[in-house]
This record gives C-alpha cells, sequence and structure tokens, in this order.
C-alpha cells in the first residue's frame, strides 16, 4: 500500500451546538484523486479548511503529506497547494504579478519564478492577458489562475474546494483535464464536489460526505453500485407479464401498483442488452421502460437514513442484484 | 535562510505589493493628502483673515499656526486607507491562500503597516509642498525638520496599526472606511486650528488630554520654534501606547478569525 498523502482519525468540528465534523476518517493513498462528494453545509469546506491549516480540529488527528496539522502547520503548508471555493487572486495585479507573487512568497529565486510563471501562463492558457489584471477576467479565467497560483509551488497534495461550481460546461471539462494532468505528475488531489458525475469522472475514491459523518466510501462503481437510481424501470400492462418478469428478475424491486419493476443497473448499453436479452429469453414484452441515472439525490435516498421519508419514496432502496 | 531573514524577505513581498496597489490605485492615497490640503486652503483664505485677527495676528500668523495641525491632519487621515486595504484583503480568498502557505505570518500586517506609514509620509510630503507653496515658512533647523519627520513618522505608525485592527474587526469595506472617521476627526478637537485655551472648559479639558494635541504642539515647537515643554515626551509615549495597543490587537484579531 503506497503511503498515505492525507489521513485523518476520528476528525471533529463544531460550532457552538452545531456539529459540523463528527469524527471523520479518512486515508488516502499518495498519487490519487480523493472527491469528497456531499450537499452543501455537508462539511466539505470545514474538512478543506482543517486539512489546510486554516481552522483547528476540535478532536481527532489529521496528517497531511506526512506532517501533522495542529503541531506541525508549517510542514503541512509547506507540502500544499490550495485553490478554494471562492477565488483568491488579488484582484488589483495583473495575472502574471499575482504568479510572480506566489513566486517570490515560496522564495523561489528571481529567474526560478519567473520560467514558472511564464510556464504556468501557457500552460493555463492565460499567456495573452498575462498582463491584465485579474479584475477583468471572466470566471473561467480566475479559477484558472487560481489554480496556477496554487501550482507554482509544485505541492504534493492539492486541495480543490468545489474547483467547478458556478463554471460553464468547458470551463468545467479544461478544469477536470487540468486535474488529470496533475496526477498524472504524481501529485494527490483532494477535491470536494456536489456533483457525482465530477467525482465518478476524476476521482479514484470517493466519499460521501453527510451532515458531518462519513456515509459511504469507495471506487465510483462501488459506489453506483449502493445507488438504487441507477436503474431501469420496466412496466408491464398485463398482470401475468408482471409476474413473470418478476420471476425472471428475482432482485428487481416491485411497484404492484403500477405493474412496473425496478431492475438495478447502469443503464450502459451492454446491461440493457442483457436486460431484453432476459426479457426475450423468457418471452416477456415491456409496455414501457426507461432509464434512470443516479444523481446525487440517489445517493443520499440510498445512504442517508431520512432522506428516503424526506422524499416520498416508497420502493425498497436495497437492490441486491447488479446486471453487469 | 534564517528565521529573520524569511520575516524580512517575506514582509518585502507584502510590502511590494502594497506599494504596487498604491501606486495602481493612486486615489485613495491622493485623497488622503487632498484632505488636508482642502483644510489648509479653506482655513487659511476663507477664515484665515478672522481667525488670525482673533488670536492677534494676520493670515499669515495663521498660516503658520495652522499648518502643523493640517499636518498632522495629513497622518491622521491616511488611516483610512490602512483599514480599507486591510478589510478588503481579508474579506477575499487572498488572505486564505496567505494563511495556507509557509509564510511568515506578520508578514502579512507588517506588509499593511509599513506601506501605509511610507504611503502617509509620502501624502505629507505633499501637503508640506503645498503649505510651503502658499507662503508658509520655518525658521527650523535641519535637525528639527529630521525630528519632525521622526515624530511624524512615530505617530504614523500609531495611527496606522490602531487603523490596521480597525480593519480587521470590520466586516465590509464599507464599515473599514467608516470607522477612522473618529481618528481622522480627532485632531479637530485639539489644537490643530485654534488654541486649546480658547474652546469651552469641558472641551478644552478633552483637547488638552487627547493625544492629538501634545502632537500638534510638538510640531509647532519643531517647526515654529515655540515651547513644547514636556509635549515631546507627552507624544512619543502616547505613540508608543497607541503603537502596542494596535499591534497586540491586530496581532491577536489575526490570528483567531478566519473570514470569508
Amino acid at each position: 500500500m503506497p503511503p498515505a498523502a492525507v489521513s485523518t482519525i476520528g476528525l471533529r468540528k463544531s460550532y457552538g451546538d452545531k456539529t459540523v465534523l463528527d469524527g471523520i476518517d479518512l486515508r488516502i493513498p499518495a498519487g490519487s484523486v480523493f472527491a469528497l462528494l456531499g450537499p452543501n453545509g455537508a462539511g466539505k469546506t470545514t474538512t478543506v479548511q482543517i486539512l489546510s491549516t486554516l481552522i483547528a480540529a476540535d478532536g481527532g488527528q489529521a496528517q497531511v503529506a506526512g506532517h501533522d496539522v495542529a503541531t506541525s502547520p508549517d510542514g503541512v503548508r509547506a507540502a500544499i497547494g490550495v485553490t478554494g471555493q471562492f477565488s483568491a487572486l488579488d484582484d488589483l495585479l495583473t495575472a502574471e504579478e499575482n504568479l510572480l507573487l506566489m513566486a517570490d512568497l515560496l522564495r523561489l529565486g528571481k529567474r526560478e519564478g519567473r520560467s514558472r510563471t511564464e510556464e504556468l501562463l501557457h500552460r493555463f492558457d492565460i499567456a495573452d492577458v498575462a498582463d491584465k489584471r485579474a479584475s477583468t477576467f471572466s470566471g473561467g479565467m480566475r479559477r484558472r489562475l487560481d489554480l496556477a497560483m496554487t501550482l507554482v509551488g509544485d505541492p504534493q497534495v492539492i486541495f480543490l474546494d468545489e474547483p467547478t461550481t458556478g463554471l460553464d460546461p468547458r470551463s468545467r471539462r479544461t478544469m477536470w483535464e487540468t486535474v488529470r494532468s496533475l496526477v498524472a505528475g504524481g501529485t494527490t488531489v483532494f477535491l470536494t464536489t456536489q456533483y457525482l458525475d465530477e467525482a465518478d469522472q476524476l476521482a479514484d475514491r470517493i466519499a460521501v460526505l453527510d451532515g458531518g459523518r462519513i456515509v459511504a466510501e469507495g471506487t465510483a462503481d462501488e459506489l453506483k453500485a449502493q445507488i438504487p437510481g441507477s436503474h431501469v424501470r420496466l412496466r408491464f400492462t398485463e398482470p401475468a407479464e408482471y409476474e413473470s418478469a418478476a420471476d425472471a428478475f428475482p432482485g428487481a424491486a416491485r411497484d404492484d401498483e403500477d405493474l412496473a419493476l425496478r431492475v438495478a443497473g447502469d443503464g450502459g448499453l451492454d446491461a440493457l442488452r442483457a436486460l431484453i436479452d432476459r426479457l426475450d429469453a423468457a418471452g416477456i414484452r415491456a409496455a414501457d421502460f426507461s432509464v434512470h441515472t443516479p444523481d446525487l439525490d440517489d445517493v443520499f435516498l440510498a445512504l442517508t437514513g431520512d432522506g428516503a421519508t424526506r422524499t416520498g419514496t416508497s420502493t425498497p432502496l436495497h437492490v441486491k442484484e447488479t446486471l453487469r | 535562510m534564517s528565521t529573520l531573514t524569511y520575516a524580512v524577505h517575506d514582509s518585502m513581498t507584502m510590502l511590494r505589493r502594497n506599494l504596487k496597489h498604491a501606486l495602481r490605485y493612486p486615489s485613495v492615497s491622493l485623497g488622503a493628502a487632498m484632505m488636508p490640503i482642502l483644510m489648509l486652503l479653506l482655513f487659511v483664505y476663507a477664515f484665515g483673515d478672522s481667525i488670525g485677527a482673533g488670536m492677534g495676528g494676520g493670515r499669515d500668523a495663521y498660516l503658520e499656526y495652522l499648518t502643523p495641525g493640517i499636518i498632522i491632519m495629513g497622518v491622521a487621515a491616511g488611516a483610512m486607507s490602512t483599514s480599507i486595504a486591510v478589510c478588503s484583503d481579508m474579506t477575499e480568498g487572498i488572505i486564505n491562500r496567505f494563511r495556507t502557505m509557509n509564510i511568515t505570518r506578520s508578514s502579512f500586517m507588517t506588509g499593511h503597516v509599513v506601506g501605509s506609514v511610507i504611503q502617509t509620509m509620502v501624502s505629507i510630503v505633499l501637503v508640506v509642498g503645498f503649505a510651503l507653496a502658499v507662503g508658509f515658512r520655518s525658521d527650523a533647523s535641519p535637525l528639527e525638520w529630521l525630528a519632525a519627520a521622526g515624530l511624524l513618522t512615530a505617530i504614523a505608525f500609531a495611527v496606522t496599526w490602531l487603523s490596521a485592527a480597525l480593519g480587521l474587526i470590520s466586516k465590509t469595506v464599507e464599515s473599514a472606511s467608516n470607522k477612522p472617521l473618529l481618528v481622522q476627526f480627532l485632531p479637530f478637537l485639539g489644537s490643530a486650528f485654534v488654541p486649546a485655551d480658547s474652546m469651552s472648559p469641558g472641551l478644552r479639558w478633552f483637547a488638552e488630554n487627547q493625544p492629538f494635541t501634545p502632537m500638534t504642539e510638538t510640531l509647532r515647537g519643531l517647526l515654529s520654534g515655540s515651547a513644547i515643554g514636556d509635549n515631546g515626551w507627552i507624544s512619543l509615549a502616547w505613540c508608543a501606547g497607541i503603537s502596542l495597543v494596535g499591534y497586540v490587537w491586530s496581532r491577536s484579531l489575526f490570528n483567531s478569525t478566519t473570514k470569508r
């Protein structure tokens, strides 16, 4: 097992009566991408703030790049780069000056600072606006400059707090490509997001955070298997057909009122083909057929106890069989 | 590099950043010089004859009396740009970037304070130049000018540390620009414009015991040769006290708050 770039044991934080983090255990191997997935207010930003030494935890331990955040914050700071939810640029300086400021604060020396700045301006496609003030930049450009500033020091561990929230789809894609290229260079990336597809696209491992607790952890596929939202809904007109279909798919969730079956699966072509083959083999015809792809709501329906009652879905949530 | 050279290096970087801001957006720093200059014009040309006559001289005598007060006002006027600059940094994301970097913690505030003091001194040079242009004459020796510069720097440090703390407790830039008004207004309630003994008893007591009065009197003594007496030491004690309070307050605020 590779050494952990980030590890926490029982991390806790509360503000007054409100518990924000209620015992977070994480272990993120060096060189991997980890996504902390959760809705607003789940505690994602608080986790990043603790790990990046901005605030102190109330309890538990956290190590980043081999340094304890409480006892060796400067060691942590020397190893990390942080791009927060809100852009951390100097609006009054130009893009180039912002990068040079970082180089100066990292004590890189004049020549190295210049070449690093030059390289990042090109890499993030902001070389042609290098002498424009950051205040004139669009949202996507600001985010790129922000990330470029984070990378001046070539950090071992990078924290990205909701890096694509508020970005247009194209800027979002660019951000994803950047994250992938970072990992290819051996950097560990810790990102938070509210988008399942983003975690799916980027992360090796995903933890779902809800109400200050990790309610699930695993690879994207492992998580999806737990999400009942990823299913195919088959509706029948004849009760007899419905019953024989239920026999053909013993793991499917039943909806006797609508004569509909909910078959778990990822909605991919192979899974669909297998499903149709199975219907054909049983000689059943479905009247209606729809594919439901999972979203964050589904994750919470499945993983949090009160989620199901909140949205009023009555179907059983845990489907044992997956079509794979 | 040692801890100290790191601290100096980081503070210099922060200072360069702040001076760059000031050069790029001179309106705030020039504004700090404009107010005292306008006050000088107003009081000398609009009220100078009558106030001067009331003090037993004329307009020229009043210009000589007024100029040190106007200069002190110029130092106090620098307070606003400090608290605005500190507050806008704290309310924008950049402060969190600085906090997550391995840089000397104190460099952020040091950069702001030293930058503001330099800005204030530049605006003081403008104010003095303007006063000389409209007829102010001083019989101060080079040594007295040097002492005056030293005194003004000490006052600027005190005002700046205090305003830095005011910037830190402000949640918005608007309130950061309002809070120092009290500091800026204080010279009016002292001997900057008229002698304290011409005021009503309550105000007079306040004027005689507030920090800007001994500072104004010391500067007046250095530039115009009036008696300084104990005012010099009292001024320096006020400067040291206010600087210390501002510094300790700023430091504890900066270390304890995380603003977004």
